[in-house]
């Protein structure tokens, strides 16, 4: 584990995140993040080669014990939906049918 | 001081039980529309200095309100929680009111449906009073994080309530509502509670549905109820628990009868408690009321375990990794397209996904999105997110092999009492470790209660998490309900 943050991957991060950080809020990020990356690094006391990581409370007990979590698949059978005017309402800018955002492609 | 404690005299007030007010409501001695007129009258009264509601539902209240009256001048059946006005965190969607997450992005967001929790309590003849605050996305441990101000503690309005479900907590604590629905994903129910002395549960994760709920770590969020005492507490979560067909991760398994349980005699269980728990960090005053609590515990019969749960330490850097991990995907779905703010200065599609967001959320939030970002990017995937994922089974795994030997789990909730407002707002590291206590059975999976254990020499409430194996709410309600006897006998 590399710690260390530099501004320009407190950039590259803020762009893959969709955040357009002001100017000033930059260095606040960039040394909360590496203050919290240096306390993280302590896992790296623990050797965990071979241990399978646990991405779910139901991945936790041995095949056998069941904890109850999506032991059946639901009926693929037609629900009412959401009503669409009640969504739409919702919307920043909508046509009634569709969301509308600004233009994707420059012409 | 003087006016603090005088303030606090006026503002802690204790609910009726749901029980006793369920019988005058049945009975006709007590009008279900007198009753929320009487919460909103108080709210109206409270609101102002503690700022725990968000919006409130009035019209909606007062109609349930009616139904409940009218069906128990026919005499027709009530619901367990006919006319018991309730609280719920702005987090959950309720339709008709504003869901706002304690967020700007979301500001004037009217959803249109009610999340499974919010549905339950309305069966079961809640009157909803309206939306409560938190912070912002339940990212925070002080409710100092909310775009709508910060919650006060009513024990001692200068303190922090305890977050993310600040508001939740105080609401109960101020009787502004006899209970609440919050949510925990490090310890966002439990905390809150202890520092504001009411009871809360984390249940089982899968016991209670979170569909309706805005996601923050999915892999650890859940919803539970705050109330004034154990067995209002058990009574909301047996409304609330089953199976939804709409939340894939909520179980199937058959729900206990939680009051039955914690009517059962604690007498020959035996209690676990963790060295880890107790050791550096841990206030003395914190440290004192709960060790009476435990003597309380031995002295009504049960046996007391010194265990060790050693990787402990390791809790909150796993927890900070995978919550920020799952939190910066949920939080990729506000974008200014289907909801909440767009920014006016976009000049393109790019430009309105970065401006309404920079714009929307608060630093907590950009914090917690770039630290998910980090560890989940090309390079540094298996040194953090998958290095986390590791330990939280070795965490998870530690606590399985102490519920083979112990019924429950007992410790302090929070290292310290509430502490005062602004005191840890610039070092996230220090409030993250607000959570020491509580993180690790929101990664296990595991349930809990904390209950009212004393205070501390300035008043302060100190809470006694009791954890229990996955599904054992009712062991952790019983235990819970013990401490309280005993607390309330000692009182009296």
């Amino acid at each position: 584990m590399s710690i260390g943050v530099s501004m320009e991957e407190v950039e590259r991060v803020a762009e893959l995140a969709n955040l357009d950080l002001a100017a000033d809020e930059k260095p606040c990020m960039q040394r909360d993040l590496n203050a919290i990356l240096e306390y993280v690094a302590h896992l790296n006391e623990l050797d965990t080669a071979g241990i399978e990581p646990m991405a779910q409370v139901s991945d936790l007990l041995d095949a056998g014990a069941d904890l109850g979590h999506g032991e059946a698949l639901r009926v693929d059978a037609l629900r009412p939906s959401l009503d669409r005017k009640l969504v739409m309402e919702e919307a920043p800018e909508t046509d009634g049918a569709f969301f509308k955002t600004p233009k994707v492609i420059e012409r | 001081m003087k006016d603090t404690t005088e303030m606090t005299e006026t503002l802690v007030e204790k609910p009726e039980s749901i029980a006793v007010l369920r019988e005058g409501i049945a009975s006709g001695s007590i009008s279900a529309v007198q009753l929320a007129e009487e919460y909103f009258a108080r709210i109206a009264a409270h609101n102002p200095l503690l700022n725990v509601y968000l919006s409130l539902t009035r019209q909606q209240a007062l109609e349930q309100a009616e139904q409940v009256d009218a069906a128990a001048a026919k005499g027709d059946p009530l619901g367990p929680l006919a006319g018991i006005p309730v609280g719920v965190k702005d987090v959950l969607v309720m339709q008709g009111a504003p869901a706002t997450a304690g967020s700007a992005i979301l500001k004037d967001y009217y959803p249109p449906y009610d999340a499974t929790s919010v549905a339950r309590l309305k069966m079961a003849g809640a009157v909803m009073l309206g939306k409560i605050n938190c912070d912002e996305f339940a990212m925070g441990s002080s409710n100092e994080n909310s775009a709508y101000g910060p919650v006060r503690n009513p024990v001692d309005p200068e303190r922090v309530p305890g977050g993310s479900s600040g508001g939740s907590a105080a609401a109960v604590a101020a009787n502004l509502a006899v209970a609440t629905l919050g949510t925990d994903t490090g310890g966002s129910i439990r905390q809150p509670a202890s520092f504001c002395g009411v009871v809360g549960v984390l249940p089982t994760y899968g016991r209670v549905s979170r569909y309706g709920l805005i996601a923050f770590a999915s892999s650890l969020d859940r919803v539970g109820p705050f109330a004034a005492n154990v067995r209002d507490a058990a009574e909301v979560l047996g409304v609330l628990a089953g199976y939804d067909i709409n939340d894939a991760t909520s179980s199937a398994r058959p729900v206990d009868h939680y009051i039955g349980e914690t009517e059962k005699s604690v007498a020959g269980l035996k209690i676990g408690i963790p060295e880890e728990y107790f050791a550096e960090g841990l206030d003395s005053e914190v440290r004192a009321a709960i060790e009476t609590g435990i003597d309380q515990l031995q002295a009504a019969g049960c046996t007391i375990k010194k265990i060790s749960l050693k990787h402990t330490k390791y809790a909150v850097p796993v927890y900070y990794l995978v919550a920020t991990a799952e939190a910066s995907a949920n939080l990729a779905r506000f974008d200014g397209v289907r909801y909440g703010h767009r920014s006016e200065k976009a000049t393109n599609l790019a430009s309105m996904y970065k401006l309404s967001r920079e714009e929307g959320f608060g630093p907590e939030v950009k914090r917690r999105i770039l630290l998910g970002t980090y560890a989940l990017s090309a390079g540094y995937y298996d040194a953090y997110y998958k290095k986390a994922q590791q330990v939280r089974r070795i965490l998870a795994q530690e606590f399985l092999t102490a519920f083979s030997d112990v019924d429950a789990i007992v410790t302090p909730t929070a290292p310290t009492a509430a502490f005062k407002l602004g005191e840890k707002t610039d070092d996230p590291l220090a409030m993250y470790l607000a959570d020491i206590y509580t993180v690790t059975a929101s990664l296990a999976g595991i349930c809990g209660v904390t209950v009212p254990c004393g205070a501390t020499s300035a008043g302060l409430p100190v809470g006694m998490q009791v954890l229990a194996a996955h599904f054992n709410e009712g062991m952790a309600f019983r235990v819970a309900q013990a401490v309280e006897s005993a607390q309330v006998s000692k009182r009296a």
